[in-house]
């Protein structure tokens, strides 16, 4: 049975997280996550020329520390999966340009990352595919440049704006291996469209797409959302995530409210003033490698789905008043006891 | 005594005149640029109307440091031109009157990228 | 099919509900005394030109030009964005919230070329203002010729 549903994958030979990696920037480095990330920058520019090649630089190193951990050489790394919030993704493909890996480029904005892990494992379930990195970055001075105003512009965000992390994430995918880790379904969801044209407001624009792809998965492999100790999205900020449960107590979706986490919600404390919380590609990446994996290989949790969602506008859409579709895609991680 | 009540008056007009943008900003969702702009073409035309001039006789530079007062300067150069050159007038006065606004902000503005590279937000 | 429990009516209101407003008193009160400050400042400046002589019309260029160079310059040092974060509209709305729009897209876009970058980005937020600033004085200008014209 390798498919469940109108829209789930279950892997046949459900690869392991053989290693994961994840780098935050400052910022990010003083939330309340911080002890759970690999590497915390102290120079959200790298020692590079522009925001985008430290963009790049940050993939890189992140994708780097990976495979050191799993001891495999970059020439034996079959497919890097990832994407990021710049215009034709340049920061990914820039690193695979570097690291000299066959690229996979991927766009769904925040949700890119459990995108790569949905098609990553699909790959490797298939036969196609020994191994892959998956991964997702995010750079708050590039995307502020490309989607919003210039850093050193003195406007006031409204409360329900987010704040682009720094980050990225890496995992890599095997289809062998001892890691305890497996990824053992994927969900794919649909473009959701409830005409919010708020591009601020990206949580209330993803969360009907969050919870169509929750939904989804539950209908598809039969279960409920108890059957989860964590269901982890990202990023729909801490308004999103109360838009959400409200969606799935109007649905009907039994969702307890203790196992429904936020990556967005969680990688900044509220002292820190990001309004809605974090977003971009690299908040789920990065909270998923660092805080939510090592959570799992701790043995505290044993099943997490990780639904990542995406607000899929650009400048050009909400310069012409066109509404925000949401998209999400569910990962399904397991703990092998 | 005059000169405190010149400054009393220029800080809560211009006061005043702030928190009407920040109404806008935080009561509509008027992007910066729109408001800017409502801003300066408001002042034209208030000018125009005859009524911002008494605002500027009041209040000093809380009339004419918002940018209303920008377009507070347009008009009344636009106006005086006419009077001096006739209709062509009306092409010269505005940005003469503002010449030396506009080309601070452009040549320090060159300057600074120059000189100066960005920060991340804190 | 869709699973959605709200029509997008529903659904925005229930956006509305949840999404916390901005806390108005508090925003007014900081874009006054910010705004009103600078005011007061380019008051000052203009007593200061008084006592230089430079006559009615530069005068106020004075103020204006060293109000400019203010705004461009705590745009360069990177404090205009955090004064902006704070005010709103009391640092956006005065005359050095004008040069922090032409001051801070020529930062951020060095990176891009002296021409199509610097230059060229520049005018995002301020070409808007200038152009229709400019085009409605023309306006102003020419119905004031025609008044003219028929009142005399």
């Amino acid at each position: 049975m390798s498919r469940a549903g109108q829209q789930t994958f279950v892997y046949d030979r459900p690869p392991a997280i053989a290693a994961h990696a994840s780098i935050v920037g400052p910022k990010e480095g003083q939330g309340p996550l911080a002890e759970w990330f690999d590497t915390v920058l102290e120079d959200d520019l790298l020692s590079q020329k522009s925001w985008e090649l430290a963009e790049m630089e940050m993939v890189r190193r992140c994708v780097l520390d990976a495979l050191n951990k799993a001891q495999l050489p970059s020439e034996a790394v079959q497919a890097m999966l990832g994407g990021d919030l710049n215009n034709q993704i340049i920061a990914s493909s820039f690193a695979a340009r570097t690291l000299g890996m066959p690229f996979i480029g991927l766009y769904g904005a925040c949700s890119t990352f459990a995108q790569a892990l949905v098609i990553g494992s699909a790959l490797i379930s298939g036969g196609y595919l020994e191994n892959a990195a998956c991964t997702a970055s995010s750079h708050f001075c590039t995307a502020e440049r490309q989607f919003r105003f210039p850093l050193e512009l003195g406007t006031q965000r409204p409360p329900q704006a987010s704040r682009t992390a720094t980050a990225c994430g890496c995992a890599l995918l095997t289809a062998e291996g001892e890691a305890p880790l497996r990824v053992t379904q994927g969900t794919v969801g649909r473009i959701i469209d409830l005409n919010i044209t708020d591009a601020n407001h990206m949580g209330a624009a993803m969360a009907p797409a969050v919870f169509d792809c929750i939904a989804a998965h539950l209908a598809d492999t039969g279960r409920s959302a108890s059957d989860y100790d964590l269901i982890a999205t990202g990023d729909l900020g801490w308004i999103g995530r109360n838009l959400l449960l409200e969606l799935c107590a109007a649905a009907g979706l039994d969702m307890p409210a203790d196992r429904l986490i936020d990556c967005g919600a969680s990688l900044f404390s509220r002292e820190q003033d990001t309004h809605a919380g974090g977003s971009g590609c690299g908040c789920v990446a990065a909270v998923s490698c660092g805080w939510l994996m090592k959570r799992m290989e701790q043995g505290e949790l044993s099943r997490v789905l990780v639904v990542g969602s995406g607000a899929m506008f650009s400048p050009t859409s909400s310069q012409q008043a066109q509404s925000v579709p949401g998209i999400a895609y569910a990962a399904c991680i397991e703990r092998k006891d | 005594m005059q000169t405190a009540m010149l400054f009393i008056r220029a800080f809560v007009v211009g006061g005043l005149i702030c928190d009407v943008g920040q109404l806008l900003i935080m009561r509509t969702k008027l992007t910066n640029a729109r408001i800017l702009v409502l801003f300066v073409v408001s002042g034209v035309a208030l000018t125009a109307l005859g009524v911002y001039k008494p605002l500027v006789d009041f209040a000093g530079a809380g009339a004419t440091v918002p940018l209303t007062g920008f377009g507070y300067s347009l008009a009344m150069g636009a106006i005086e031109a006419v009077n001096r050159y006739g209709l062509i007038g009306a092409f010269v006065g505005g940005i003469t009157r503002t010449a030396a606004g506009i080309t601070a902000a452009v040549v320090f503005g060159l300057i600074n990228a120059l000189v100066f590279k960005p920060h991340a937000k804190p | 099919m869709s699973r959605q429990p709200f029509t997008p009516d529903q659904y925005h209101e229930l956006v509305s509900k949840l999404t916390p407003s901005s806390r108005m008193l508090r925003g007014y009160w900081r874009a006054f005394w910010v705004g009103g400050l600078i005011c007061a400042v380019g008051q000052a400046l203009t007593l200061w030109a008084d006592t230089l002589h430079l006559g009615e019309v530069t005068s106020p260029m004075f103020t204006t030009g060293v109000l400019v160079f203010a705004g461009t310059t705590l745009t360069g040092i990177g404090v205009y964005d955090r004064i902006g974060q704070y005010a709103g509209a009391g640092s956006a709305i005065p005359v050095t919230g004008f040069a922090n729009s032409v001051a801070a897209p020529a930062i951020e876009f060095q990176r891009e070329g002296a021409v199509m970058g610097v230059g060229a980005r520049l005018f995002t937020l301020a070409g808007p203002v200038l152009a229709y600033g400019i085009a409605s004085s023309v306006v102003v200008g020419i119905a004031y010729w025609l008044i003219r014209g028929w009142v005399l």
